[in-house]
């Protein structure tokens, strides 16, 4: 274990300590200086300096040759944690961009503040390989958001829906740190290199079996798997909107990070399979039990929902399932970097789709409607540019070409059949795939809405804040771009991870 | 003979004209003139055809032969022969007959006109294509003008009858259709002559059992449905019994001129067909089933005769008459490729056969055309009335009218002196010498038909003179001028068959020598 | 040379246009819709032109798009694209003559119109697997759009029907797609998505025989292949006319191209397991639409089952792996693409946004030979092409599946003859009810009175002379098409061939 000074850490850790300065300083300037003024002002001022703030980060991150490996792997600093950890910070922003025109808190610094600290959680998830700092990295960016969902004061429900989020979050808290500190009795290391190798040794037994599934459970909760999504629904609903959608995007995509590096670093040997006559226990079956799970229940409950948000929240179970099914891949693949990359791609690809959706029932509650469906009526005559963006994101989450949700999806699917053993996993994409067609059912209900349904009585334009239509702009433009030239963000995660594992 | 596509020029007047009638759209009186014309030049070109062939040779004339989809191996291929050109030539005469008889029509006469011109251009065609392909085309499309002149001008229960037609022709075509497409695909030809050469060679069977292989079906049983395909399809055009039962009342209901025309021209496609491509094709197969298709040869002379004996109505009568005629013709192809050692010389009494068929063929075009378009003026003249119970006595009412129809009647029947009798006696000469028996069965055909035509005549022109036709008038000069010339045929060609029969025998010789081997 | 390329860059921005000129009126839109369609029908029908069909592939643009997995925007076209280039290019133009009427969101329309076009061109060009997916799938949304707004009959149930089934088409057939790259991707060492290089995998017998029905059905579902059809007639019903006639002209047709390219392109040994029982489903198919299609009262429907019954010619030669099957098939997909459209177009335009009706005891009583004698006739026509009478395309075509079905399955073959025997019929219930009802002049003319219809406008005339014409063309020399085809045909055949899959 090589030493490191402190400038060296510094260094490695420049974008984080960026981001919780910025928070800080959002947190004094709100204080000190804008107590008196009015709420919109506090927003506007403390979302540029939050936007500062990721910017900074996001070039710190994006700087050359910063690479290391500190403390037992607790700080692991690559290109794919600084590219994932970009991405995070696009998402964030993105969040702070539908965020400042909002209404829903008088409590601006903290928000702000809140919703960087959690970044900065999730931004620790992706540059860690030790599960010390993978639980406390874990618990600052969900403490965080456990706080961001009661900030609703628009909604009577948020303060039900943060505590049920907090429960269900730290029941799983407790799952995955009971998971983890086996794992720790087990291999007698914090390092998941080290307990990689350890437990190639010792191959699946009980204990190893239990130490896997629980710390499965700890992050099936965190990126709303089946079983454990009972709280997504109400939290997204119950949250204000921006934070429902960093929740969406970041979260999961850190989480996924994460949890594709213990899978394939720690996890490495335990694999097992999950082919359709060759089951062998390790984690892979559980994973495919969990995606299948989150792939049925997940699309089905979608068609029943009146309400965008809900809507969007229960196709986010199905899009954990997508994700697990591409995470299966890490099983048996041959390069397990290129299948991560393709697990992070898709995640990165369906944050952004997924905030832009959420920009949009935003945007609707903030014009004095609601994210009800039924209220989408006549939307394109009434919000022309919104509604495209609405299309856009809606048929990307769908999976149509030459959307990236399409793209998305092919790669996830195609590395997890490529993978082996066999095509023992073509159980696994049809299912998938067939659900994938449910999937479009309903979101083409919303579409329907939007321009097949006459607007009815509630006719006239549409005002749209310009945070927001802007925000959708520019998801919009990534969604189409990404959509028609996949490399873009696919050919730098491939290289960087292929370097990284 | 020079280049010029005369063959060509002949198909697409009629064709170039309806379209030229449609595109101008001028009013009836015009349109019938136009038409008229048309009908004119077409008999002018096909006479042009008759003095510029060859009489007494075997081959083909007027050949014209061009590449037309050469990735498919389907050429453009029209020529006459003797046999053909007989065709050719009735199709001539009877177009402008059938576009003078009756008036202009009261309802969309344009289009009549451009129907009628249309179904011209598709007998030539059909009498002149020797290509699968494009046969295939005049063939089918033939119909559609024929479909829609009895459709939309038809009497009554029109939509009935035409629909009839149309569909009991389709099954024909269909089933012939998926014939050719199977010998296609065992020989990759679409040309008659050279499937003809095949079929004599008895190359089929080997060509498609090897292209087709059908499970559990040898060569020949392929070539045997193949046969039955094609043969189905000339079958119902004919019609051969039991696919005729379209045609009593399409030509009871279409319009007479029309009639004139479907029992004339578009008859004689079907015997055309048996004669020019199924019997130089599929020799051998029409020999095996020889027995089954003289009985149903027998069958059609004899039953179409009692049933026309059985009719009231005029026209249906004829139509059942028109039947029995056709009857002799399917009688002389079925027979023609026995080998069996018959009475005399085979080849004399084949000879005689054939002749006869297409001799007959010519005769019936004509006579049963003359009939009917006599039976339209009568029809127009009764006010719609036709059972041969209202009628009685004409003679005294009609002279002029009751001579014609006479004269046409013994036609049908056979009298020596006129041109029918020349056609069945040839048949029966030499279906007697082939097979006595068969020709002893069909005679009572001849009986029955000599009963009921006389008869015919006897109660709608003989005894007591109905009250309600005292005033009926006689033939006008133009009605006159009309049919003259068709009876005087019929006389010409009673008395002098040798006129036409040297442009025939040598055809026919060939064809006989080809499928007999 | 990327002239090709063109065909299906013109349509996007055409759509591009519209969309980012919200003060078009409906005449700019129609125009713009219309200059677009003319411009990328003239770059298809130049290509063609320009295309030799003796020199097999011709390569348009080749980039690496994907190289993680092996994915490359590769165009190029052969006999068969150029063939169906070509009906694209009749059928885009005739459709936006067609649409000529349209006054609501008219910008919108075009837009999705012009979507779906591009993505049309784009199947028929793309030589990457993935890349035809993508344009496949392009074309689907657009049309759920297209029927669910501006649509009649119980559009949005036909609508989201019509979109179902493809989707789960396509997802049916995605699952083969990922199945062949993992296979492909084994097999080689190295990912690819290339269809000429796919073709040459050998692949196991094993693989062949779930993978081929896997594509094969997946994309038959949007080819109309009985029993995954039932989407075609309800949406032909509740699509507006100018997207019926595309449904049933190229929409089936990507479908139908989709198996062709991909599930006996590279699946030969596939198609010799499964032949008899995809015949037997397209033979049930030709029957089953033909029977419907007799007793139907709506008008429309008629049509609509007709679609099925064509489309299922198309299914038999497909299968039947011999260049007249092969290539009969193919025209068969043109001349279907024409004469449907056309006969949507008299059905919808000419007689049902004129009558308001398409029940046909109702048009019964309207004697529409005399009031509209254009539409009538052009039905006929139309009618006695698509029931396959000689001279016009439909003959050609079904008579080489005929052929090809003659040496794969006689027994097939002679139930098929059935089949075009009740189209027979149920073409001429349909001319004879809905056209030339049995009534005097008369009372005809009385009716005609009563209830004066507008007379055809000149963009109907066009659209139906030019369908016609194409379609007579084809009757009269099926070298035009033939030329392009057979060779196509003959080299897909001889790679398969050469892959040792035959």
């Amino acid at each position: 274990m090589a030493a490191v000074t402190y400038l060296e850490l510094l260094k490695l850790g420049g974008s984080e300590v960026l981001l919780v300065l910025a928070g800080l300083v959002v947190l004094l300037v709100d204080l000190a200086v804008m107590r008196d003024e009015p709420r919109q002002n506090r927003m506007l001022l403390a979302g540029a300096i939050s936007a500062v703030g990721c910017f900074a980060a996001g070039l710190w991150a994006l700087q050359d040759g910063i690479t290391g490996r500190a403390f037992a792997g607790m700080l692991v600093i690559d290109r794919a944690s600084q590219l994932v950890k970009v991405v995070l910070l696009m998402m964030t922003a993105a969040t702070v961009a539908l965020s400042v025109q909002g209404r829903f808190t008088r409590h601006v610094g903290e928000y702000f503040s809140l919703l960087l600290f959690s970044t900065v959680g999730m931004m620790l998830m992706v540059s860690t390989e030790n599960i010390l700092l993978l639980f406390v990295a874990l618990e600052i960016a969900s403490l965080s958001l456990y706080i961001l969902t009661a900030f609703n004061e628009e909604n009577p429900q948020a303060d039900e829906a943060a505590l049920k989020y907090f429960l269900f979050g730290g029941v799983a808290a407790a799952f995955l740190l009971f998971g983890l500190s086996v794992l720790y009795g087990l291999t007698g290391s914090l390092d998941l290199r080290e307990i990689g190798a350890v437990l190639g040794q010792r191959g699946v037994d009980a204990g190893v079996a239990v130490a896997v599934v629980l710390v499965l459970v700890g992050f099936g909760f965190k990126v709303a798997a089946v079983p454990f999504h009972l709280w997504a629904p109400d939290a997204y609903v119950g949250a204000p909107t921006p934070v429902a959608a960093l929740v969406a995007s970041g979260s999961k995509v850190a989480a996924f990070f994460l949890l594709g590096k213990v899978l394939s670093t720690g996890f490495a040997e335990v694999a097992g399979s999950a082919a359709w006559h060759g089951v062998l226990s390790g984690w892979a079956p559980v994973l495919a039990v969990m995606a299948c799970f989150s792939l049925l229940l997940g699309n089905l409950a979608a068609i029943a929902q009146k309400r965008l948000k809900r809507l969007l929240a229960y196709s986010a179970v199905g899009h954990a399932g997508y994700m697990l099914v591409g995470a299966m891949a890490l099983a048996g693949a041959t390069d397990r970097g290129r299948a991560l990359a393709m697990v992070v791609f898709y995640a990165a690809t369906y944050g952004f789709t997924t905030i832009g959706a959420f920009g949009v029932a935003a945007a609707m509650e903030r014009a004095g409607e609601s994210d009800r469906i039924d209220g989408f009526a006549g939307l394109s005559s009434r919000a022309p540019v919104m509604s495209f963006c609405l299309m856009i994101f809606l048929l990307s989450l769908a999976g149509i070409p030459p959307l990236v949700g399409f793209a998305g999806k092919f790669f996830l699917f195609g590395s997890a059949l490529a993978a082996g053993p066999g095509l023992g996993l073509v159980w696994l994409v049809g299912f998938a795939i067939a659900m994938s067609a449910v999937a479009l059912f309903y979101y083409l209900g919303v579409l329907k809405q939007a321009y097949v349904v006459p607007a009815g009585e509630r006719a006239g334009t549409l005002t749209v804040q310009v945070s927001v239509i802007l925000t959708l702009a520019v998801l919009t433009a990534v969604v189409l771009l990404l959509g028609l030239y996949p490399g873009l963000l696919l050919d730098p995660l491939t290289r960087a991870l292929a370097v990284g594992m | 003979m020079n280049d010029l596509p005369a063959i060509t020029l002949l198909t697409l007047l009629p064709v170039v004209a309806g379209m030229l009638l449609l595109v101008m759209r001028p009013d009836g009186v015009l349109a019938r003139r136009i038409a008229v014309g048309t009908g004119f030049l077409l008999l002018l070109g096909t006479l042009g055809l008759w003095l510029g062939f060859p009489h007494g040779s075997a081959g083909l004339a007027f050949q014209e032969r061009h590449d037309w989809a050469p990735a498919l191996g389907i050429q453009y291929f029209v020529a006459v022969d003797g046999i053909s050109l007989m065709l050719v030539l009735l199709t001539g005469l009877l177009i402008p007959m059938s576009l003078l008889t009756g008036k202009v029509p009261e309802d969309r006469p344009v289009l009549y006109y451009a129907f009628v011109l249309f179904l011209g251009g598709g007998l030539i065609g059909t009498f002149t294509a020797l290509n699968f392909f494009h046969w295939f085309i005049f063939w089918e499309l033939s119909l559609i003008p024929a479909f829609f002149l009895i459709k939309l001008w038809g009497g009554k229960g029109r939509d009935a009858a035409a629909t009839q037609f149309f569909i009991y022709t389709m099954v024909g075509s269909i089933a012939m259709l998926l014939a050719f497409l199977a010998l296609f695909l065992a020989t990759g030809k679409f040309d008659f002559l050279s499937l003809a050469e095949m079929g004599q060679a008895g190359a089929l069977e080997g060509a498609l059992a090897g292209a087709v292989g059908w499970s559990g079906i040898s060569g020949s049983g392929l070539a045997m449905l193949v046969f039955l395909g094609v043969f189905l399809g000339f079958a119902v055009k004919v019609p051969c019994m039991p696919f005729h039962t379209w045609l009593p009342s399409t030509y009871a209901t279409a319009p007479t001129p029309v009639t004139m025309l479907l029992t004339g021209a578009m008859s004689k496609m079907g015997v055309y067909g048996l004669v020019r491509i199924l019997l130089p094709i599929f020799p051998d197969q029409l020999r095996a089933v020889s027995p089954l298709l003289l009985g149903l040869a027998l069958a059609t002379i004899v039953f179409a005769a009692w049933s026309a004996f059985a009719q009231t109505e005029l026209k249906r009568m004829f139509a059942y008459s028109s039947v029995n005629h056709l009857g002799y013709c399917l009688l002389g192809v079925f027979l023609v490729v026995r080998l069996d050692p018959g009475i005399g010389d085979n080849a004399v009494s084949q000879a005689a056969l054939m002749n006869g068929v297409v001799l007959q063929m010519f005769n019936h075009g004509l006579t049963a055309a003359t009939l009917f378009c006599l039976l339209g003026m009568l029809e127009q003249r009764a006010g719609g009335h036709e059972s041969m119970g209202d009628f009685g006595g004409l003679r005294t009412a009609v002279p002029v009218y009751a001579g014609f129809v006479g004269i046409a009647t013994f036609a049908s029947l056979g009298l020596p002196g006129l041109n029918g009798f020349v056609g069945e006696f040839l048949i029966f000469r030499g279906a007697f010498g082939l097979s006595p028996w068969v020709a002893v069965l069909a005679t009572p055909g001849l009986l029955i038909t000599a009963i009921f035509l006389l008869t015919f005549f006897q109660r709608v022109f003989l005894g007591r003179l109905d009250e309600r036709w005292q005033g009926m008038a006689d033939l006008s000069t133009a009605e006159r001028w009309l049919i003259a010339p068709a009876l005087l045929l019929m006389l010409v060609l009673g008395v002098a068959p040798q006129l036409v029969l040297t442009t025939i025998n040598p055809a026919v010789q060939h064809l006989i020598a080809a499928v007999t081997h | 040379m990327s002239l090709p390329a063109w065909t299906i860059y013109l349509p996007f921005l055409g759509m591009l246009v519209l969309l980012l000129w919200p003060g078009a009126t409906s005449r700019d839109a129609r125009r713009v819709a219309l200059v677009t369609m003319l411009l990328a029908g003239g770059a298809a029908f130049l290509s063609v032109l320009r295309y030799n069909p003796d020199a097999g592939w011709q390569e348009i643009v080749r980039l690496p798009w994907i190289p993680q997995f092996g994915i490359e925007y590769h165009l190029a076209m052969d006999g068969i694209s150029a063939c169906l280039l070509l009906l694209t290019a009749v059928a885009s133009v005739v459709g936006v003559l067609f649409s000529w009427n349209i006054e609501h969101r008219t910008r919108a329309y075009f837009a999705f119109y012009l979507a779906l076009i591009g993505g049309v061109y784009g199947v028929f060009l793309s030589r990457d697997l993935f890349l035809l997916f993508v344009f496949y799938e392009i074309a689907i949304i657009p049309k759920y759009f297209l029927i669910a707004i501006w649509g009649s009959t119980r559009r949005e149930y036909g609508a989201m029907k019509l979109v179902l089934y493809s989707f789960v088409g396509s997802a049916v057939a995605l699952v083969g797609m990922l199945a062949i790259l993992a296979m492909g991707w084994r097999e080689t060492g190295t990912p690819t998505m290339d269809l000429g290089l796919l073709a040459r995998i050998p692949w196991s017998g094993g693989f062949q025989a779930w993978v081929f029905p896997l594509v094969f059905v997946g994309f038959g579902f949007l080819a109309g292949m009985w029993p995954f059809h039932s989407w075609a007639p309800t949406g032909h019903v509740a699509a507006p006319t100018p997207v019926s006639m595309l449904l049933a002209g190229v929409i089936m047709k990507l479908g139908a191209y989709g198996a062709l390219r991909v599930g006996v392109g590279l699946f030969p040994a596939g198609v010799q397991m499964w032949q008899g029982t995809i015949a037997l489903l397209a033979v049930c198919g030709i029957l089953y639409g033909a029977l419907v299609a007799l007793v139907q009262q709506d008008f429309k429907f008629v049509i609509g089952f007709s679609s099925v019954s064509h489309m299922g010619f198309v299914i038999l030669g497909l299968v039947t792996l011999n260049r007249y099957g092969l290539g009969g098939a193919v025209v068969q997909m043109f001349s279907h693409g024409i004469l449907a459209g056309l006969l949507f177009g008299v059905v919808g335009r000419m007689v049902y946004d004129r009558t308001h009706t398409r029940q046909l005891p109702d048009l019964e009583r309207m004697h529409l030979n005399r009031v509209l004698p254009f539409a009538a006739w052009t039905f006929v026509l139309a009618g006695v092409a698509s029931m396959g009478l000689p001279g016009f395309s439909g003959f050609v075509a079904e008579m080489f599946v005929l052929v090809g079905a003659w040496s794969a399955f006689p027994l097939y073959a002679i139930a098929t003859g059935v089949g075009i025997l009740v189209g027979v019929a149920y073409t001429l219930r349909a001319v004879r009810r809905a056209f030339f009802a049995d009534a005097g002049r008369a009372v005809a003319e009385a009716v005609a009175l009563e209830h004066p219809l507008p007379p055809i406008t000149w963009p109907e005339k066009i659209g139906a002379v030019v369908l016609l014409a194409a379609s007579l063309m084809v009757g009269l020399n099926p070298d035009l098409l033939f030329r392009y085809v057979l060779p196509g045909v003959d080299g897909m055949l001889g790679v398969m061939a050469k892959g040792g899959g035959l």
